[in-house]
């Protein structure tokens, strides 16, 4: 039976981050300190005309103002005329700051003025003064969605079966667009960059969900060896994807510290934020749904469109899961990208599948209203027993589990089917429901285990905890594997000193890194047995590592735990004050012989005023089914996050952008709405777990951007059955239900 | 932000000599608008001068009415027991607005003098009139689903974006405001605001230099039946799409006296007197009501994005009586 794995526990970080102790990027101080504050640019695109810093420079406590005149060019091709470089063979053509006269999108980097303290700085920033040759931009990708084109990485879509002739013969059909605005991220800490240099080796306190990816990318940018980068993050205010690429503002902090010859600090404003980073790329899709009038799907074709920026192909996978979600014979679903002079996309929570399921499970609730059918019960007539895409089997999909439980919670089956049949006294009420689904990524990484033999462990991955609980479920799996309490257990993530893990994105943190842990404290208990057994009186001889396990300071066997050893005694007897022992842990041969996927099931209930279209989402139901649970506290919390992005994206969430300037004008949190908790009523989290011995050691899948795969759709739908009314562009505001 | 010189002011002649003195002088007093639009750069003052210290902050009985200190803060006002019993309304459209924690910093006289949210306004890149006059209207031909349907100039399509002077509006309150050589005028609270015209860079019909010490309410038969309804695009924290405050003075089932002030629709509270007009004399009815809200939304002209407030906003004006009229 398991100790800690599968229980309850709060966060081990918890009392530091409550109590101020916890450290962010921002709050780490060097001697000597300066403070960079980044002057953005007015028009989005063509070149700086002439740039002023006269007075900036002339401002109480500036040390130096960068521009593009003085700035030293960064990246590997030194000698380029023009950043971001667009050259084939050069794989990093992330935007690097203050490169060249060129402007690639409003409110870019131009200049950064470098002063004693933040408000000096920020105070200068004003008075630098910018012209500029601007050239006609397009900022619209409604406008430019025709000129689509396929992502250069990745084979064309290929066809399955013959989805057009399929749809022509289809006996009952629908067809749509969805839209999807351009969101930001928005998490509560902005990025933020301390740089340090001494000699040629740098030290950056960076907010990354990803901090080797950040050394890489600064060891390119500075032309030194990777080793000299060091790179530390250890806590991180919230990041959504907003810090899966090492944006601009890490390599233009480090590239002031040098010039300056001082530590530098720089932290985005809420505003910076907005072209400091990626975005969700406005996104437009058609859906073709075709199907026998007993509800079996025949046909689908799911076209995308999205943005992307004029230096960077983004693509987000919209279309993806659309070929694993239904078993249906015939489908096409192609991805485009299209120019836009807006800065590159990036992946944000739930990153293509949100969008293309918010398009596709609408799209299947029309189809459910044209044949007559309860949407419920369409998805289970299309129900997917194995991978539509590949044929193999899942190794695992409870998601018919999850179907039933949440229609049973929430009880579907009192829906009326009609549209405006449903109220609550004048209020119109709406029963909507979606499908959610993710995949079951695992990727390679690897952790560290220090065993001590005063029975403590020091576990190290550079793995990133941008909030779901990673501090605290890597601590639960080591004090699970090694038999220790977890205050026993000390984790350290966020540094590139410690063994190389992947980013935390894709919602594989815990089957990646988790699974290093696992295979690490495993490793840890070989040595031991190892150990053990070079004494002729070991009780375990004969045993295989597999045999035995650790349990508060013994080491057992599993079948006979009065067969034991004590593991302080061992250690001591072979003079060893510690072990250490470190593993990677990659995804296993046996994968590939199945899909791995997550899924989930989602039920909404909202509640529409008639006359003043205002929406409430009053009940959710979500039922997740992504395999072993290891801390549902954690887990719950990171579902209701997702239900909350879910309301977030459905109702609120908009960048808006004056095309007419090609510049966002809502960059702050009183005019980009996200929502507050007056916003969230009951939601009840549930999962229905399950036993996969094939996804990983230990049978976990990601759940963090699964939670809000299917909410917006689901509150889509309920708008519709609440109003009749089928809005397709998201968010639905108030105004769209007049 | 810009350097500027912070002074404390002793007593309020002080204060309103101190921003006399200095065209680019502010008065700083809960700092919930003005800190914010001073680090953005659209706020410039030199100057400011903290009036926290003022004894501005008794709400008191006064002349049957009420006199409620300019510094008093939103939170004391909206929670106190004559401004609850008195004037729902103005309870109602206080607590409408920001956040608990704003409501807790901002003054009354503060919230009357929150500028705009136009998001031009606050993007130094972007032309603005009231900003930086002569530099065009950005909202006019831009993003503008936020903006003025009544009232506006092709210089400013900007609202006013606050809640509380709505209520005051409707409640007949005044401003009394006290200038730098010590006379004291009151000013009507719908003559408090004014609209853009060429002048968008002024909100209001303060002098520079003049010092709002007190709101004063007359006595009021409103209390019974009054109500005030903000629609937005979350449940809370959000500026009004629409906002309304109904007043209704009732005779039986017939109206006797009626007040209707829109908000969020123009560059200041925008109060429809032939809405009220069309109330006085009739029965509380929803057919009545939506003659009154269609009379206040007469007239209007939207922009590009905002059609939907003219619609919207009669809505709203129905349901705001029928809430006041306890019909709903």
């Amino acid at each position: 039976m398991p100790r800690y794995i599968g229980k309850e526990m709060s966060r081990v970080d918890g009392v530091a981050k409550v109590t101020g102790r916890a450290k962010y990027a921002a709050e780490f101080r060097a001697p000597n300190l300066a403070y960079g504050f980044i002057v953005l640019g007015a028009v989005a695109k063509g070149t700086i005309k002439s740039i002023d810093t006269g007075g900036a420079e002339r401002a109480p406590g500036v040390v130096r103002v960068f521009t593009h005149l003085n700035a030293p060019r960064l990246g590997p091709k030194a000698s380029h005329e023009q950043s971001p470089p667009r050259a084939q063979e050069e794989k990093d053509k992330s935007f690097r700051a203050l490169q060249s006269d060129r402007i690639y999108f409003n409110m870019q980097p131009v200049a950064l003025v470098v002063a004693e303290t933040y408000e000096q700085a920020r105070y200068a920033a004003r008075l630098v003064k910018v012209s500029y040759n601007a050239e006609r931009h397009s900022t619209d990708t409604e406008a430019v969605s025709e000129r689509g084109r396929f992502p250069s990485q990745g084979p064309p879509p290929k066809p399955r079966g013959n989805p057009e002739a399929a749809m022509k013969a289809a006996p009952v059909k629908v067809e749509a667009e969805y839209r999807i605005p351009v969101e930001h991220h928005n998490p509560m800490e902005p990025h933020a960059a301390v740089a340090v240099w001494q000699g040629d080796r740098l030290t950056v306190f960076d907010k990354s969900q990803e901090v080797y990816n950040v050394r890489k990318h600064l060891a390119s940018s500075f032309n030194v060896p990777e080793e000299n980068v060091h790179v530390v993050s250890p806590y991180v205010g919230g990041a959504f994807g907003s810090s899966l690429r090492p944006n601009y503002y890490p390599a233009l902090t480090a590239m002031a510290a040098r010039e300056i010859k001082r530590p530098v600090k720089v932290v985005y404003t809420r505003t910076q934020m907005y072209t400091g980073h990626g975005y969700r790329p406005h996104t437009i899709q058609k859906i073709a749904l075709g199907a026998e009038a007993s509800g079996k799907l025949t046909a689908m074709i799911h076209e995308a469109v999205h943005n992307t920026s004029t230096f960077e192909e983004f693509s987000d996978n919209t279309t993806g899961f659309t070929r694993q979600v239904y078993a249906c014979p015939n489908l096409y679903a192609p991805l485009k990208i299209t120019d836009t002079d807006l800065n590159t996309p990036t992946w944000m929570r739930a990153p293509g599948a949100v969008s293309g399921m918010f398009a596709l499970e609408c799209a299947m609730d029309e189809l459910a209203y044209a044949l007559k059918i309860d949407p419920l019960e369409l998805r289970l007539i299309n129900y997917a027993e194995t991978d539509p895409e590949s044929g193999r089997p899942f190794s695992s999909k409870a998601l018919r589990e999850c179907y039933r439980l949440g229609a049973e919670k929430f009880g579907w089956k009192q829906r009326k089917m009609e549209p405006r049949s449903m109220r609550d006294g004048r209020l119109l009420v709406g029963w909507g429901t979606a499908t959610g689904i993710w995949g079951a990524f695992q990727m390679p990484a690897t952790a560290r285990i220090t065993f001590r033999a005063d029975g403590t462990a020091h576990v190290a991955s550079a793995t990133s905890d941008i909030g779901p609980g990673t501090y605290t479920v890597v601590t639960m799996i080591a004090a699970e594997y090694l038999g220790l309490r977890p205050e026993q257990v000390k984790f350290e993530l966020g540094d590139t000193d410690l063994p190389r893990a992947p980013a935390q994105g894709g919602s594989w943190t815990t089957a990646s890194v988790g699974s290093a842990v696992h295979g690490a404290a495993l490793a840890v208990a070989a040595k031991l047995l190892a150990l053990a057994n070079r004494e002729a009186s070991s009780p375990l001889k004969g045993a295989a590592a597999a045999d035995v396990e650790m349990l508060d300071g013994r080491l057992r066997l599993k079948a006979d735990a009065s067969k034991s050893v004590s593991v302080a005694d061992v250690m001591r007897r072979n003079h060893l004050a510690e072990i250490t022992e470190t593993f990677e842990a990659r995804p296993s041969a046996e994968r590939r012989k199945y899909a791995t996927m997550a899924h989930g099931a989602q039920f909404v209930e909202v509640k529409v005023d008639p006359d003043l279209g205002t929406v409430r989402v009053a009940r959710v139901i979500e039922v997740t089914a992504c395999g072993k649970i290891i801390n549902p506290k954690a887990s719950h919390s990171q579902e209701i996050g997702g239900v909350v992005w879910g309301i977030g994206m459905a109702l609120q969430e908009a960048t808006e952008i004056d095309h007419r300037y090609g510049r966002i004008m809502n960059p702050n949190l009183q005019h980009y709405h996200v929502p507050v908790n007056a916003d969230v009523h009951e939601v009840e989290t549930l999962f229905v777990e399950e036993d996969d011995s094939v996804v990983n050691p230990l049978g976990v899948k990601g759940m963090g951007e699964l939670g809000m795969v299917g909410i917006p759709a689901a509150i889509a739908n309920a708008v519709f059955h609440a109003t009749g009314r089928r809005v397709r562009e998201l968010p639905i505001t108030p105004d769209k239900l007049l | 932000m810009r350097p500027f010189k912070y002074v404390r002011a002793s007593d309020p002649a002080a204060a309103a000599r101190a921003v006399a003195a200095n065209p680019n002088a502010k008065f700083l007093a809960g700092g919930t608008n003005i800190l914010d639009l001073m680090k953005e750069d659209v706020e410039r003052p030199d100057e400011l001068i903290d009036l926290t210290r003022l004894k501005l902050t008794e709400i008191k009985a006064a002349g049957g009415g009420v006199s409620i200190g300019a510094l008093a803060r939103n939170t004391d006002t909206a929670n106190h027991p004559l401004i609850r019993r008195n004037y729902p309304l103005l309870t109602q459209a206080i607590v409408a607005g920001a956040s608990a924690q704003l409501r807790n910093m901002a003054t009354n006289g503060g919230n009357l003098m929150q500028r705009t949210r136009c998001q031009y306004f606050y993007d130094t890149a972007m032309p603005c009139n009231k900003r930086e006059p002569g530099s065009g209207c950005g909202a006019l031909g831009g993003l503008n689903r936020i903006h003025a349907i009544f009232g506006w100039s092709d210089k400013c399509v900007a609202t006013y974006p606050g809640d509380m002077a709505n209520a005051l509006y409707a409640l007949d309150a005044v401003v009394r405001v006290r200038g730098a050589n010590g006379r004291e005028r009151t000013i009507p609270a719908g003559e408090f605001h004014r609209l853009p015209g060429d002048t968008p860079e002024r909100d209001t019909n303060l002098q520079h230099g003049e010092l709002i010490t007190a709101i004063e309410l007359p006595k009021s038969d409103f209390a019974k039946n009054s109500y005030y309804l903000k629609v937005r695009d979350r449940a809370s924290y959000a500026f009004a799409l629409v906002a309304v405050a109904a007043a209704l003075e009732m005779d039986g089932g017939r109206v006797r006296t009626a007040r209707v002030v829109l908000g969020g629709v123009a560059h200041k509270p925008w109060r429809s007197s032939e809405a009220e007009a069309a109330l006085v004399g009739k029965p509380a009815s929803q057919q009545t009501f939506e003659r009154a809200a269609e009379l206040a939304l007469k007239g209007a002209r939207p922009l590009a994005h905002n059609a939907y407030k003219v619609e919207l906003g009669e809505r709203a004006v129905v349901r705001a009586l029928m809430r006041a009229a306890r019909l709903a």
